[in-house]
């Protein structure tokens, strides 16, 4: 896989930016030695990041998040040392963005840097089967505000189209032309289609760029 | 069949009363809740609809009366320390017999507590909340699936019986995504408001909405009637979810979230030969005394399992007659109970006494 040295995530809330950064930072830790995970959503505090944060520690990657009141104190609240993934141009990042526009607004602070380093990637997170983003215009109406709130454009899309626990290679099949549209849509390269693990060697040979997921979070069995 | 959507069980409560024809919206953010909000910001503009953030949780409360006086269907959401809040509204509404749909996704307390799930607003949510003699119709959801579901119903029970309808949800409930077929949601047609304040047309005498009764005798007939219709609810609207309870000797007594967490607990049991089972009240209030009532004939012993320092309990030992055992299995502060935590309590009740 290729990396620039800053990904960036984002996308609708729900959208499942948060488990692609994990899978994505474990991926880039086998190619670099030093890798750090920025958790910046300030929008949810529910699951985020630095959940995986043991898992990080385990695989030598540093992660870089609020430590402010336990870190899900409902107060947005940014990272203390937010900034060394701009200024430590030694360290890979992958930053996890919070949803939507809002969430997109506290990257903005970090535009001027990215823009003139120039070695970022800003990947657009989609689901098809998300009631908001049910279809290529109404993604694309997501897109272009998170561009806005951030002042960053994106560079790539992440077809993360699942329907949670039912998720089945047809429903992955059926979003492989939404992917497609989207990308027509945008102008943007299609970087990966995901898809959890356990699926991954039914469809690797039928979706091109597919990215095989292991899930992070699951609270609850049934 | 048409396609499942992957939806937040609180985006899936404001899709639901859209559906159900709500076009008014009144709420301030407050996690666990806030993607109601949100949700409602994004769409109901597109829709024709009233989406505003108040100044605050009282606004909401009472926002949410002008619009029901004016016959509409109106709703408000909020977390645990905002219901508090609107209290006052809610016996307002209940003095007025105003239906609305309220909603509270709840968050661990006193206080300001934490942000975490929680099922401590029970007593709250199914007393009343407010002050005076009154109830609310309380309905609890399991799944996302049911959080649309049982939105819809509140919003019928709710115009049905001129009363407010409470969906008591937990933070789990409210932030977890599930597939949901919402073309399945069916919704009948809203009930003739004839008591609604929608301007006379020179025909008819003005209707008043009030809740104030100067003469005590008024208020008292007011208030006997009020609890008849209140028993008719509770005569014929309770409900529950029976698992695997034909032959149990072990019932556990849950909602929400922690009806989840009981039933891998229960199948556990079965599968180390304890006759386990479960009772999963949907409607909190009315709470669905009699299948407890004929729940005790049979088990040994009921366990109830709840996020709070035990409250729903005090309903299973009412509604059993404490004819066996009641004891509790809790976590509380946020905390959700294990499977094994709750597999615990089951394998200590089936030894204990027998």
């Amino acid at each position: 896989m290729s990396f620039r040295r800053v990904t960036l995530l984002c996308g609708h809330y729900g959208s499942g930016k948060t488990n692609i950064a994990v899978n994505l930072a474990l991926k880039l830790r086998e190619e670099e030695k030093k890798v750090a995970v920025a958790d910046l959503d300030i929008v949810n505090p529910y699951f985020r990041t630095k959940d995986s944060g043991e898992e990080f520690a385990h695989a030598g990657i540093r992660l870089i998040s609020s430590a402010f009141a336990n870190t899900n104190l409902d107060l947005p609240a940014m990272p203390q040392d937010l900034y060394a993934i701009t200024d430590d141009r030694s360290l890979h990042v992958i930053v996890d963005v919070g949803g939507d526009d809002r969430g997109a607004l506290a990257l903005g602070r970090l535009a001027p840097a990215l823009l003139e380093e120039n070695d970022y990637e800003m990947l657009l997170v989609i689901n098809r089967f998300r009631p908001l983003s049910r279809d290529a215009q109404s993604t694309i109406e997501i897109k272009e505000e998170i561009e806005a709130a951030c002042g960053i454009p994106f560079t790539g899309i992440v077809n993360n189209s699942n329907l949670g626990a039912e998720t089945t290679a047809d429903v992955v099949r059926s979003s492989v032309a939404y992917g497609k549209e989207v990308a027509a849509l945008t102008g943007l390269p299609l970087r990966y289609t995901t898809v959890e693990a356990a699926l991954y060697p039914e469809l690797k040979d039928e979706i091109p760029d597919l990215l095989p997921l292991h899930l992070q979070k699951k609270i609850i069995d049934q | 069949m048409s396609e499942k959507v992957l939806m937040k069980g609180n985006e899936a409560i404001a899709e639901a009363a859209i559906v159900a024809g709500c076009r008014h919206y009144f709420g301030y953010p407050i996690t666990p809740q806030t993607e109601i909000a949100a949700y409602m910001a994004k769409k109901m503009p597109k829709i024709g609809g009233t989406f505003l953030q108040a100044e605050s949780e009282i606004a909401a409360i009472n926002m949410v009366y002008g619009v029901s006086s004016a016959g509409l269907r109106v709703m408000t959401s909020s977390s645990s320390p905002g219901v508090s809040l609107k209290g006052e509204g809610l016996s307002y509404l209940a003095g007025a017999d105003l239906p609305a749909l309220i909603v509270n996704v709840q968050r661990g307390g006193p206080g300001l507590g934490g942000i975490q799930p929680s099922q401590s607003d029970y007593f709250q949510a199914t007393r009343g909340g407010g002050h005076g003699d009154y109830h609310m119709i309380v309905l609890a959801p399991s799944s996302v699936q049911e959080m649309a579901e049982l939105t819809v119903k509140g919003f019928e029970l709710a115009d049905k019986y001129r009363m407010t309808a409470m969906i008591l949800a937990d933070g789990t409930m409210g932030q977890m995504m599930e597939p949901v077929a919402l073309d399945d949601l069916k919704v009948n047609p809203m009930p003739e408001k004839p008591w609604a304040t929608t301007g006379t047309g020179m025909k008819r005498k003005h209707n008043i909405v009030n809740s104030l009764f100067l003469k005590p005798e008024e208020l008292e007939k007011t208030n006997f009637e009020r609890y008849e219709r209140y028993a008719k609810i509770q005569a014929t609207e309770a409900r529950a979810e029976e698992y695997r309870m034909e032959d149990a000797e072990i019932c556990i007594a849950a909602f929400g979230i922690a009806a989840r967490v009981s039933k891998n607990a229960v199948d556990e049991a079965r599968k180390m030969g304890i006759k386990a089972g479960l009772i999963r009240p949907i409607t909190l209030w009315p709470f669905p005394n009699e299948v407890f009532r004929k729940a005790a004939d049979h088990v040994k012993a009921f366990i109830s399992v709840e996020l709070s320092m035990g409250q729903m309990i005090e309903d299973v030992r009412l509604a059993s007659e404490c004819r066996v055992p009641v004891t509790l299995c809790n976590r509380a502060g946020g905390m959700i109970p294990t499977p094994e935590q709750v597999l615990d309590a089951i394998v200590a009740a089936a030894k204990g006494g027998h």
